[in-house]
């Protein structure tokens, strides 16, 4: 892989990471509204996948959006100020946390019922089928997702169609604090592919070269045609699932083994040990993106609220539609 | 005929059942419009129903497979499938067979259909259609509701309610071009499907519809009828029963005027208080269930903007608060009929 591919999902990782722990601080000093999924420890996913796709490829998000908005393209800036709820946010303020994206880059706008992504992203890739353009869609899921109906209806519909979409099951162990061993029967949930006659295939998610290479595999496979593919990364999040979390079901022993596998450190030892970058490159890396996050504050802080009137706006088409 | 108020030059027309004008609208837009393409269960399997209720009989010899895309017994992937095409440019039409089916599609209308377009601050559209067959129909509970109710309670949906051929057409035409998701519900009563589809006591209205191309704005409603004494607003279905009682009525010398608003979302209020202000009167009648349901939003709506001209309190007509019975004998006490519509519009008058 060319040292700049790594370098950028790199600094990737880390604009996702600093700015995560910058909105929990934000957040814990009261200086945000709203509620928090923050991604820290999952990284790998996002990037690995993301660096994979074309800027004109879409992805779906879910209730745990922040990484896979940033990594697809949309500014930190944009994603700060939406979770300020000003106007200058990705979504104007209107959706938050659990709603950002940007269409603009290719992130639908993250919709935050489990589950409730996958039919929409099947749809998206029918669409651009019909088109006859030959972009990609990657819709990311959780590991609980994978117990609701609205997945099963929308896999096999990409199933039948051989739709180019890539079903992308973040699987961090905890749907909320129930353990996935819990409510699922199989071992490996990527199982799960072959009742649909789709490929099914697990990956280290805290690999970010590995996410990629499996990725680029399923991406390359569904944009010729090959259909869609059932990508598990097994990661895990660092911080508990919501703002009022604890961790109250897990071991700090388990957190512990999980943290050692950090997949930001990982990669800056690779790129150190292959020659790619020196501790002072990185070093470098982590002060820009430093740089970019403390911009982001300044710029949705000082951005405007939406006028309160304003929730009555984008309920539908202003100034045409089927309005008499 | 189709116009609110009456046309200037008489357009040439000819006469189609719903199920006919409905199909002609979906023909005509998908000619026109490379992005309108049908999905749904038993739309255009060779040898099958052209839908539950022939809506999109032969359409895919002419558009094929692709056009019109026949789904599994999927529906909220059927709706998932739907925005997710809209969100990438097209123009889906769904369908599902039954109106209870809309159920199963709960999530997918109402949590993401409904609100991209506001969760994204305006910056994504969702222009699709949903077609819904409604009514009661001696299927008993699980298919012969009447949902509309539930979706004019949810922003960023529109509602659809045609009761002829001329609107079934335009409005569907406009639903199928609108940047927005529309609920197009149809009654089963009123398609005038023929053969084996044709439905037991179908009213199966044909009317006249223009040859020429034309669309009909959400939001319109129209006097069916024009009277003096009270207002009768109804919808599918039942504006069939109003137009019955008040044609009884007259023999009594009681005059009713009666309104289909043609769509639920927007409401076209501004011609009920119009009327209202004229007869000091109002009836709503409704096949949905009484608790929550349009015809207690439309008495609010009209409390509020026309108490003072209202003679009397409004009355509704509604099916009762149970699940559609099975046994003929109780279905027809459950639908209103017209006898119910005239008991009402006599206890409102006794207030004069």
């Amino acid at each position: 892989m060319p040292a700049a591919v790594m370098l950028r999902m790199y600094r990737q990782m880390l604009r996702i990471r600093r700015f995560e722990e910058g909105v929990n601080q934000l957040f814990l000093e009261g200086r945000m509204p709203g509620t928090l999924h923050l991604y820290i420890g999952q990284e790998a996913c996002a990037v690995g996948v993301c660096e994979a796709l074309r800027p004109e490829d879409w992805i779906t998000s879910t209730h745990r959006p922040h990484g896979h908005a940033i990594a697809k393209g949309v500014s930190l800036d944009a994603m700060m100020a939406e979770l300020f709820g000003k106007t200058t946010g990705c979504a104007g303020g209107y959706g938050g946390s659990m709603h950002t994206g940007d269409p603009a880059v290719g992130a639908l706008t993250a919709i935050a019922i489990v589950g409730g992504n996958v039919p929409v992203a099947t749809g998206l890739a029918l669409g651009f089928r019909m088109r006859r353009t030959d972009q990609v869609v990657c819709c990311f899921l959780g590991d609980g997702a994978t117990n609701e109906g609205a997945f099963h209806e929308g896999v096999n519909m990409a199933a039948i169609g051989d739709l180019p979409v890539v079903f992308v099951c973040e699987n961090n162990l905890y749907g909320a604090s129930t353990p996935i061993g819990q409510v699922v029967k199989l071992d490996r949930l990527a199982d799960r592919a072959q009742g649909y006659g789709i490929p099914g295939a697990t990956v280290d998610g805290m690999d970010v070269l590995a996410v990629h290479e499996a990725a680029s595999t399923a991406i390359e496979r569904a944009r010729t045609g090959g259909g869609p593919t059932f990508l598990v990364c097994e990661t895990y999040r660092f911080i508990g699932h919501s703002r009022s979390d604890t961790r109250g079901y897990r071991s700090r022993d388990e957190e512990a083994a999980w943290k050692a596998r950090d997949p930001v450190p990982r990669l800056a030892a690779q790129l150190q040990a292959g020659g790619h970058a020196t501790a002072e490159d990185l070093q470098a890396i982590a002060q820009e993106v430093d740089e970019e996050l403390a911009h982001a504050v300044a710029f949705a802080e000082a951005s405007p609220s939406p006028a309160p009137e304003d929730c009555l706006r984008h309920v539908f088409a202003e100034g045409g539609g089927a309005s008499a | 005929m189709c116009s609110r108020k009456g046309v200037a030059r008489v357009p040439e027309t000819r006469t189609l059942t719903i199920a006919e004008a409905l199909r002609e609208a979906i023909r005509e837009e998908m000619r026109r419009d490379e992005r309108v393409f049908c999905l749904g269960e038993d739309i255009g399997i060779p040898g099958g129903f052209g839908g539950a209720f022939t809506v999109t009989l032969g359409l895919s010899e002419e558009f094929g497979h692709e056009r019109i895309l026949d789904t599994p017994i999927s529906e909220a992937g059927i709706a998932g499938a739907a925005i997710g095409a809209a969100l990438a440019g097209m123009r889906p039409i769904a369908d599902v067979q039954y109106a209870d089916f809309l159920f199963c599609a709960m999530d997918q209308l109402v949590n993401q259909a409904a609100k991209l377009r506001y969760m994204s601050g305006g910056k994504v559209a969702v222009p699709l259609v949903m077609r819904a067959p409604c009514g009661a129909t001696t299927r008993a509970a699980q298919h012969s509701q009447s949902p509309e109710s539930f979706f004019i309670h949810v922003p960023g949906l529109l509602v659809a309610c045609p009761c002829t051929a001329c609107d079934a057409k335009g409005l569907l035409k406009t639903a199928i071009r609108s940047d927005d998701p529309v609920l197009f519900f149809e009654h089963k009563l009123l398609y005038g499907s023929k053969g084996m589809r044709a439905e037991k006591g179908a009213l199966s209205p044909v009317g006249e519809v223009p040859v020429e191309d034309y669309t009909i704005p959400f939001g319109q409603g129209i006097i069916r009828r024009e009277g003096s004494d009270v207002t009768i607003v109804a919808k599918l279905l039942m504006v069939y029963k109003a137009l019955a009682a008040a044609e009884a009525l007259a023999d009594e010398g009681i005059s009713c005027e009666v309104i289909d608003p043609r769509t639920l979302v927007p409401f076209d209020a501004d011609l009920v208080v119009e009327s209202v202000c004229k007869t000091e009167h109002l009836v709503i009648v409704d096949e949905c269930p009484r608790t929550g349901g349009w015809a207690g939003e439309v008495a609010a709506e009209l409390q509020e903007r026309a108490f003072g001209s209202l003679d009397a309190p409004i009355k509704r007509v509604t099916a009762p608060d149970t699940p559609v019975p099975f046994a003929p004998t109780m279905e027809r006490y459950y639908v209103p009929d017209e006898e119910d519509i005239a008991r009402a519009v006599r206890e409102v008058l006794r207030w004069r």
